[in-house]
């Protein structure tokens, strides 16, 4: 929680400084955000590689597990795209895209924007914060009507670090373990699933 | 974009290596927060400076919340089906 308020406030200050032209001419000239995208990729790259624990959890525990990820996956994709033909303002591909974000608002958002420029990248931004935001909120009204999956599934990625302890609050324990393994895998795939849905599809 | 996955691939591989040492990932998890305060600090930037966004922020900001609430509905469905069938009995 702490980690993302700073990173809010990066980011409003960042803002602070774009609407008050409070800036050097050659950062508002040059776009050294795709080194710093580079240099943030090898590094998590290098987290994700070097995280034995990770591996650890998802050898030791049932193949099913395996199902929570991936309802979450299809889930995401078919409700925001079921969003995207109601509103003729977002195309599908764009709505997939804030989607597969899961949750992981910075990275989808920095991905987003570099690809598909600064207006679906704060979309994103916004939408994913707000998927946050929403799970700490409601999760234990979601968990009562839609079962024990309920707050690991609304949670996405966030289920393994800011949304955990209130799922593991109104889930219990040993949902846990579940909750982890489903953020994690999500959040790995964030960075293939964002590129594919809006350069490949 | 491709850059990017080739990076990240060599990072994964580097990452078995260097996971021994949990000095180095102290370090790496360091800059990897700082380059997440960084890009999101340009974000903010590109954002500011870009008069589009600033004037349409309350239809992107109705776009994004529907689109959050298609996620999360179409989520907690499927979630739904997957513990009915696969988990309940546990």
């Amino acid at each position: 929680m702490k980690n993302s308020l700073i990173i809010l406030g990066f980011f409003a200050l960042g803002l602070i400084l774009g609407l008050t032209r409070f800036l050097p001419e050659v950062i508002m000239e040059s776009d050294f955000s795709l080194y710093a995208l580079y240099l943030l990729m090898f590094l998590v790259g290098i987290g994700i590689g070097a995280d034995r624990s990770s591996w650890k959890v998802i050898k030791e525990t049932n193949i099913k597990i395996i199902l929570v990820p991936l309802c979450v996956i299809i889930g995401s994709l078919v409700g925001v795209g079921a969003i995207s033909i109601f509103t003729p303002e977002i195309q599908l591909k764009e709505a997939l895209a804030v989607g597969a974000g899961f949750g992981y608002y910075s990275l989808s958002s920095i991905f987003i924007t570099q690809i598909s420029g600064e207006t679906l990248g704060v979309i994103a931004l916004i939408s994913n914060i707000l998927r946050e935001i929403i799970t700490l909120l409601a999760v234990p009204i979601f968990v009562k009507y839609f079962g024990k999956l309920a707050g690991i599934a609304s949670g996405g990625a966030t289920a393994m670090d800011t949304t955990l302890p209130v799922i593991s609050k109104y889930t219990g324990k040993e949902w846990a373990i579940i909750a982890i393994f489903s953020g994690i895998v999500l959040t790995i795939l964030v960075p293939f699933l964002v590129p594919f849905i809006l350069e490949v599809l | 974009m491709i850059t990017v996955l080739v990076l990240m691939t060599l990072g994964i591989g580097l990452g078995f290596f260097v996971g021994k040492f949990p000095k180095v990932i102290k370090g790496v998890d360091k800059m990897t927060t700082w380059s997440i305060y960084l890009l999101l600090f340009l974000l903010g930037i590109g954002v500011g400076l870009n008069e589009k966004i600033i004037n349409n922020l309350h239809t992107i900001g109705l776009q994004a919340l529907i689109l959050t609430i298609g996620a999360i509905v179409g989520s907690l469905i499927f979630a739904y089906i997957t513990y009915k069938l696969f988990f309940k009995s546990k």
